[in-house]
């Protein structure tokens, strides 16, 4: 197989402001961050013609492509399973251009979870299902019905296993809000967290409690990838896709994949990652800066062992005391403030800040970083990034 | 265990041709029924219309022995649906069949369960003609 490393590039990143009410919708939201990306590259609209978002995305795209004058689309798909799908966005369009599909393809989630209309949690509740997918007829009528329940399902098990104690992920909370209080942009930008008012928060849904979870935002991010020849020529540092690629493993569901023989890691990401580190040509060790996924602080601990950058059961103690994953340690994590401390642009923030980080543009710049690592989320099928400077 | 407000009706589940079965042997037999394939033995849950170990479409529902003991839980304390009242468990159970089962506790307060606990299959008529397998303490 003919490896894609460094065959094709980043070459414009763009958003709105992150919110709790943005006040416009997800399509007008999705048009400004996709003009604020063709301008951050040096392009036309009229340049692009490949498109990918989420199926998640009430933006539709044949709505962009009116609003925009876009002249027309040669490419276009949709990712699913939610945040899961943030990197398999940047896989499309890779594979899109780099077989000749389209030219300059724009990657775009446009997310209104704080103020929309409608949103989880506002319906029917006799409602059996979010998407007449049989399956959440195993988990509504019992009242598993959130996010955070489904991970803390995992979470539970996990911290059984390794004999994780409780207060045991506040170390990632506080790295991703101190890397915040740094980003003007991110919605906790003047909010620190301090250990007390980690633990005094509520429990949401046991062991998670409420600092432990993201918050609902309102924000897009727009993201363009184009052949590496092309990106040389372009206004920006291109951030070279060196390793991409998606997951979906056996006996898995969307969120509840519950029925494997051990639930404390996940296959899929297991998978991407020997994937992404071979075709990058890189070990976990070289990676310089990282964006996991994080809805919740437990995904991190348990990406760290997934990857391989410790072993089964070694991720909690790898974060502890936060000072491995702070912007001076080996591993610096979330460096824009991640999921949770910038805001819940279902990953698509965090393949940005990746960029940054490539172009040494971060409010939390990591000196030199040459790799940049960027994840889906877990407990879906998904997806993870590397990206590099050269 | 759910207490559930009256008031809010809680979701049914959905179904198809894959599905149904599942439901309406509860419903009939007052028994947890699982999917066993004929060809290899294997069991599945939740259900699937072929044998994910054999690909034969000899899929055949067969009553469990309804016990097993608690692989996960969680407990939700904020509240996300007004027809449960918090706080309330979710359970997830592997069965002696080595199936696990996504259901409620019917006996216990949320903070006396713990990972391991033993536990047995109970039937709880929440519609009228509609069971949810859920499950008591066991003991052992």
């Amino acid at each position: 197989m003919e490896n894609l490393c460094d065959k094709t590039a980043i070459v414009g990143i763009g958003r709105t402001e992150i919110s709790r009410n943005c006040g416009r919708t997800e399509l007008k939201m999705a048009t400004e961050a996709i003009l604020d990306a063709v301008e951050d590259a040096g392009l036309n609209i009229e340049d692009i013609d490949g498109m990918i978002n989420y199926t998640m995305d009430t933006a539709e795209q044949i709505e962009i492509v009116r609003s925009l004058g876009i002249p027309n689309l040669s490419f276009f798909s949709k990712t699913p399973y939610g945040g899961g799908g943030s990197c398999g966005t940047i896989a499309h369009a890779a594979a899109a251009v780099h077989a000749g599909l389209a030219n300059y393809v724009v990657c775009v989630r446009s997310i209104r979870d704080a103020s929309a209309p409608v949103k989880i949690g506002d319906f029917d509740t006799s409602k059996s299902s979010y998407n007449s997918d049989v399956y959440w007829g195993m988990y509504l009528p019992y009242g598993l019905i959130t996010p955070v329940s489904w991970i803390g399902m995992f979470t539970q098990r996990y911290m059984h296993e390794y004999g994780i104690q409780d207060g045991a992920f506040f170390p990632i909370a506080q790295v991703a809000r101190e890397n915040a209080n740094r980003n003007p942009h991110a919605l906790f930008y003047n909010r620190p967290l301090t250990y007390e008012e980690y633990m005094d928060s509520p429990m949401n849904v046991t062991p998670l409690r409420r600092h432990d979870c993201c918050v609902n935002v309102d924000g897009a991010v727009a993201i363009i990838v184009t052949t590496a020849d092309r990106a040389q020529h372009l206004k920006q540092r291109p951030a070279y896709i060196s390793g991409v690629s998606q997951g979906m493993s056996t006996n898995g569901e969307q969120m509840t994949s519950f029925y494997r023989p051990d639930i404390t890691g996940y296959p899929e990401i297991e998978e991407y990652g020997k994937k992404i580190f071979k075709m990058a040509g890189v070990t976990p060790q070289d990676i310089d800066v990282a964006q996991f996924y994080d809805a919740f602080s437990s995904e991190i601990p348990m990406q760290l062992e997934a990857l391989g950058f410790v072993s089964k059961g070694e991720g909690v103690a790898y974060c502890e005391g936060g000072h491995r994953i702070r912007p001076d340690g080996e591993l610096p994590i979330n460096t824009s403030g991640g999921l949770m401390s910038e805001g819940y642009v279902h990953g698509m923030n965090l393949i940005a800040e990746g960029v940054r980080q490539i172009r040494g543009t971060s409010t939390t710049q990591i000196k030199d970083a040459e790799l940049s690592l960027v994840t889906g989320g877990p407990g879906v099928p998904t997806g993870g990034l590397i990206l590099k400077r050269r | 265990m759910v207490q559930y407000n009256k008031q809010y009706p809680t979701p049914r589940p959905d179904v198809n041709e894959d599905t149904i079965d599942y439901w309406m042997l509860m419903q009939e037999t007052k028994q947890l029924h699982v999917q066993k394939c004929k060809n290899c033995g294997t069991y599945s849950h939740p259900p699937r219309p072929v044998c994910h170990n054999c690909r034969q479409f000899k899929l055949e529902w067969v009553p469990t022995t309804g016990k097993g003991t608690v692989y996960s839980y969680v407990i939700y304390y904020r509240s996300v649906h007004p027809g449960f009242e918090v706080p309330y468990e979710v359970v997830l159970v592997e069965l002696e069949e080595g199936v696990r089962i996504i259901s409620n506790m019917i006996d216990c307060k949320p903070d006396e369960i713990y990972i391991g606990m033993p536990v047995e299959v109970v039937v709880d008529q929440v519609w009228e003609d509609l069971a949810l397998p859920k499950f008591k303490r066991r003991n052992t």
